[in-house]
């Protein structure tokens, strides 16, 4: 017989984080299933917008965050990733890679993945040259010319971080222009070892043991660039491949009330997952604690 | 017992494969390739990839912090 928790909280960034500190504090018996801890946050650059701290990277906040959901003893499973949900006489099943669990809630936080080009060349070279998180492979490219495939904040962020350490950043944007905040297009601006190529579409990545080049599609002409690292951060995908039972919108993000209600009774959602908009850590932290006190809420009115 | 860590400083995942081995008291060698240009291309030849972390364990290599292999390499108690 499985034990029936109170509440499973899917995910563990800043929503699902935040979320379990509420959940912890209202001392529900729960458990966190995840696949890593601070999700995007842990892969961002530098935040200047999280109050309290004027400026912190992302993988110091996301420590900061670690310390303050592991004073109160959470039970973590980690790394796990889950399958599938389903609902059965009022318990939500979860079905991971390793096992399955029963609630009376279930939290769903389970953010977003980057977007892949889709182009030949792209998985051939994954981790040969081709990188999905600047933060992290950043630095391996020392002294390389490079590549960002993007025009928003994420593309930017990696190019800022780039431009420091690269003799020449190229940035391949599909758009008119760069759609990223000001401040960030100005800061890019003032580099001169950038080179900006809008309306500029990838074709094809090609190499032999790593990455060689890039062939782009730039007014109506085949170009060829030569360089060893190309960063893509062209968006981002909901994880919410696992939640059928859920109704997802055309962006397969989770449809979400003000209260973080899902269209299954005792199933909620909340951060970059669901239809919230604005992405952004503070909002998905807000909502990880609106999230929480719903469930909890759910919970007592239904005499659990 | 041999472990060597490939790591950056700012890649979550290698953070996570640190913690791991110090849980299980396991010390090993932290090679922080953002520094160490040697210790990059080396790890480039022994994994044919680059991508963070590398987790040496015996000469066998994990690329990526993948616990179940990383288990299947380490003894089961010490």
């Amino acid at each position: 017989m499985l034990k029936i928790y109170d509440l499973i909280i899917l995910g563990a960034g800043p929503s699902g984080i935040t979320a379990s500190v509420y959940s912890a504090r209202k001392k529900m018996d729960f458990l966190v299933i995840t696949k890593d801890i601070g999700g995007q946050a842990a892969w961002s650059g530098d935040i200047e917008n999280y109050i309290g701290y004027q400026f912190i990277s992302g993988p110091q906040l996301v420590t900061k965050f670690e310390e303050h959901m592991r004073h109160f003893g959470i039970d973590i499973r980690m790394p796990e990733e889950v399958k599938e949900i389903f609902k059965d006489n009022d318990l939500v099943h979860t079905v991971t890679d390793k096992s399955e669990y029963i609630s009376r809630t279930l939290i769903v936080a389970t953010g977003k993945r980057p977007k892949e080009l889709g182009i030949e060349g792209e998985r051939e070279f994954k981790n040969r040259g081709v990188t999905y998180c600047a933060t992290c492979d950043g630095p391996l490219f020392s002294g390389k010319i490079v590549a960002i495939i993007g025009g928003g904040n994420s593309a930017l962020d990696a190019a800022l971080q780039m431009v420091k350490i690269s003799p020449l950043v190229y940035i391949i944007n599909i758009g008119e222009r760069l759609t990223a905040d000001n401040v960030m297009v100005e800061k890019i601006n003032s580099y001169p070892n950038v080179v900006i190529y809008n309306r500029t579409v990838v074709k094809r990545i090609y190499g032999d043991k790593f990455v060689k080049g890039l062939e782009v599609l730039r007014d109506d002409k085949l170009e060829d660039i030569a360089l060893e690292g190309i960063f893509v951060e062209i968006g981002l995908i909901p994880n919410s491949d696992f939640a059928g039972i859920l109704e997802l919108n055309k962006d397969k993000e989770i449809i979400v009330d003000c209260t973080n209600r899902t269209n299954i009774e005792g199933i909620f959602a909340c951060g970059d997952v669901t239809n919230v908009p604005e992405k952004q850590i503070i909002v998905a932290c807000g909502e990880g604690a609106k999230a929480s006190l719903s469930a909890f809420r759910y919970l007592y009115t239904h005499n659990w | 017992m041999n472990i060597k860590v490939y790591s950056t400083p700012t890649c979550p995942y290698c953070k996570m494969a640190k913690q791991y081995l110090a849980s299980k008291g396991f010390t090993y060698e932290d090679l922080d390739v953002s520094q160490d240009r040697g210790a990059l291309e080396e790890m480039v030849r022994i994994s044919g990839q680059m991508g963070v972390p590398v987790i040496v364990i015996d000469g066998e290599v994990v690329v990526g912090f993948d616990r179940a292999r990383i288990d299947s390499l380490l003894p089961r108690n010490i």
